[in-house]
């Protein structure tokens, strides 16, 4: 990147450069929130339907992984992932796979937690007629999550909201490399670090209408949907 | 094609339930027969949606015993419209179709166009009134194919036409073999639909009869108050 | 379901996008101070032309480098530390050390120069600043720049380590952020030459002392050994240290300037170096 532009200069001036970084910053968060929701999100559903001996610990203590310190996760990661760690044979560390593994990892506790709290409030509702049609357990779970989905759209934007701001995890695993693993909060990091401060305020506010992009975009499918359904 | 197995006559026997210190309904001994629709006849409190519950296997006596068929389990051929039904977040169709086994889509269309809301099946379900909403739950109902149909006053919360809708498709399915076990607090809909009676009050079974007999001819004090008009707490 | 294998589809391609490079790339563990010198964006595209390999830098701290490199999680290690790097190779983990060029550290401090340093040798800067108790800014973070400062103070027969007051802030950071430090609280601070010059945030900072043998710092490169890590790409990582080391590798470092001032001052060959 041109030392001493403007952000805004580059953002206009079409500086390929900052196009990655912002592109991989969403590639990486994006995927990130999928996949913890894909175990999040059935995992929540789970723990407001059944009720199991130690149920209170696990969800006190999900609740309290909302708010894992990203570098923690990071370097838990990252010692998993290094050639001299378990999962080093996948070769993944300092790539953009290990960041979306990382950076789910840490929005699991999230999505999960939101989950249980939404679909134990709509299990309240639908509890009695769902048992009265005999829906079995692993059906309820899909039902709940399909009938709750607005809400948990919410969710999933939560997710992405601490994905996407957070920099400890994705620099401890990325390594925030240049053209390869460097994303908005990486990038602002180094230039902080550089001394080059409106290069880096320039680059904060990018990142937050970024953010603030992503969620219009899913409050306004959410309002459509919602109309659609009723 | 295998034989039915029924869940009649379907027998309470020495029935209560209890929680905390109250017993909400106690000491019931009733058997119900195929046949026409049963009303369960009472005021408020009186133990009504309870006994519904329990025949519908949603909840466990604290005392007695009650057998479908004389047997433990009914064999799910039972089905249950709420006083306020919960509509799945989807269309009409799609809340019907959810409660079939497998996709049929002529059978839905079937049983939206019985409940009169053929022209309806791509609404989302929430966005019907509340007397749709109540038919919608019945054509719901009637995807399970069930033997015996328990309904919790369906009809309370919704205007004279919306009620009459609801009650000309209750005596359509109830002549179609449906056996009806249904609970309301209003004497004329009992009048109206009733095969017999069983009468509650605080918990308990005060009277059971044939409609005829227990209309002209109550035999308890409640029972005739009640008839009357009066109120019976 | 169209909606679904649209997404799939749209992720798919992202994936490819992002995809890993495996085929032609290597990993090389260097320090925040070369990184920040821009160095690597000056020589790494002339090495990308000529031999096709991606080069993929991780800045860390020295230390930091060292350790991902028996780690095995770079394939080459490029740092400025000579001893620490000779042990890296006596113990097993890296092949071979090859010197590849110098800059230099300069001393920096508040332009008012309270402690009145300016001009003066190293040594006797050091000891002023104690004596002094001019506020002082360490890396502290077991990076190159950390241990030249450390064999400074050593030299001025001060125990740094065991012998400070409050005035000797160690801020665990990269050179970046000591410098952010320094200026942000009037104090000095160690820096390497090339961090100083393309540093944009130098306020009232300005070189105090320079020029000082001492102030020497050696750069060398090593690969990482396949035998303790299979999974080394050792071909690809042989001919990024031939390139650095071969006269055209040389004449790129010794090219590459900020301001019209060279920074780095290739010197293979060099006995001792």
């Amino acid at each position: 990147m041109p030392d001493g532009a403007s952000a805004l200069a580059l953002v206009f001036g079409g500086d390929p450069a900052l196009y990655r970084i912002v592109a991989l910053s969403l590639y990486v968060s994006v995927a990130a929130v999928l996949l913890a929701a894909l175990v999040a999100l059935p995992f929540g559903a789970f723990l407001a339907l059944v009720k199991f001996p130690g149920r209170t610990f696990v969800v006190v203590v999900l609740n309290a992984f909302m708010g894992l310190p990203p570098v923690v996760v990071g370097l838990a990661v990252y010692l998993l992932l290094s050639r001299s760690g378990p999962l080093g044979f996948l070769g993944i560390l300092f790539t953009p796979h290990a960041m979306i593994v990382a950076q789910a990892l840490l929005v699991m506790p999230i999505i999960a937690a939101l989950t249980r709290q939404t679909v134990e409030d709509l299990w309240a509702e639908y509890r009695e007629e769902l048992t009265a049609m005999r829906v079995t357990p692993a059906r309820r779970v899909t039902t709940l999550i399909w009938d709750a989905r607005f809400s948990l759209v919410t969710t999933l934007l939560a997710g992405f909201g601490r994905a996407a701001a957070e920099v400890g995890t994705v620099m401890i695993v990325g390594g925030n490399i240049e053209g390869f693993t460097r994303t908005m909060t990486t990038a602002i990091a180094l230039e902080t670090s550089k001394g080059d401060l409106p290069l880096t305020m320039g680059l904060g506010l990018v990142l937050i209408v970024l953010i603030i992009l992503v969620n219009a975009l899913a409050w306004g499918a959410r309002r459509v949907g919602e109309i659609r359904a009723g | 094609m295998r034989a039915p197995i029924s869940d009649l006559p379907l027998a309470f026997d020495g029935v209560s339930l209890r929680v905390g210190s109250i017993d909400i309904v106690a000491g019931l001994d009733l058997e119900i027969h195929p046949g026409a629709p049963t009303l369960l006849l009472g005021p408020n409190g009186s133990g009504k949606s309870t006994l519904l519950r329990l025949a519908m296997n949603l909840a466990q006596p604290t005392a007695g015993r009650i057998t479908w068929g004389r047997r433990d389990q009914p064999d799910e051929r039972l089905a249950m419209v709420f006083q306020r039904p919960v509509m799945l977040r989807r269309s009409a169709a799609a809340n019907v179709a959810y409660a079939l086994s497998r996709s049929d889509p002529a059978r839905v269309n079937a049983l939206l166009a019985r409940v009169g809301l053929g022209h309806l099946a791509d609404r989302p379900a929430r966005r019907l009134s509340g007397g749709e909403q109540q038919r919608l739950a019945l054509a719901r109902a009637l995807a399970r194919d069930p033997e015996i149909l328990f309904l919790d006053e369906p009809t309370a919360s919704l205007d004279p036409a919306a009620t009459k809708a609801v009650e000309d498709i209750i005596s359509s399915i109830a002549a179609s073999g449906v056996k009806i076990v249904m609970a309301t607090h209003e004497l004329g809909q009992a009048r109206r639909l009733a095969g017999d009676i069983i009468f509650l009050a605080r918990g308990k079974l005060i009277e059971r009869a044939a409609a005829d007999a227990f209309f002209s001819m109550p035999q308890t004090p409640e029972a005739a108050a009640f008839l009357h008009g009066d109120l019976v707490i | 379901m169209n909606l679904r294998f649209i997404l799939a589809l749209a992720f798919a391609a992202a994936l490819n996008t992002f995809a890993l490079a495996q085929d032609k790339s290597i990993v090389v563990a260097s320090t925040t101070s070369t990184q920040d010198s821009g160095l690597f964006g000056h020589i790494l595209p002339l090495f990308k032309q000529k031999t096709g390999i991606d080069v993929k830098v991780i800045a860390q701290g020295t230390g930091q480098a060292l350790d991902t490199g028996k780690r095995g999680d770079a394939d080459v290690v490029f740092v400025h530390a000579r001893a620490q790097e000779q042990r890296f190779v006596s113990d097993g983990w890296g092949v071979k050390r090859f010197p590849v060029m110098y800059n230099d550290f300069v001393l920096i401090g508040p332009k008012s120069d309270p402690a009145r340093v300016k001009g003066k040798d190293v040594e006797t800067a050091l000891k002023t600043i104690k004596a002094k108790a001019a506020p002082f800014i360490s890396r502290g973070d077991r990076s190159g720049t950390h241990s030249a400062e450390l064999a400074l103070w050593k030299a001025a027969s001060i125990e740094i380590e065991k012998d400070h007051g409050p005035w000797y802030r160690s801020i665990g950071q990269g050179m970046g952020a000591a410098l952010n430090a320094a200026g942000a609280s009037e104090a000095y601070v160690l820096s390497d030459r090339g961090t100083w010059i393309s540093f944009k945030n130098k306020g009232d900072l300005a070189i105090l002392v320079e020029g000082d043998k001492r102030l020497f710092n050696q750069y060398g490169v090593m690969l990482v050994n396949p035998e303790k890590h299979p999974s080394v790409k050792k071909k690809l990582g042989q001919q990024f240290i031939d390139w650095l080391v071969s006269s055209e590798g040389q004449k790129a470092i010794a090219d590459y300037k900020i301001d019209g001032q060279q920074l780095f001052f290739p010197n293979v060959g060099v006995p001792g170096a």
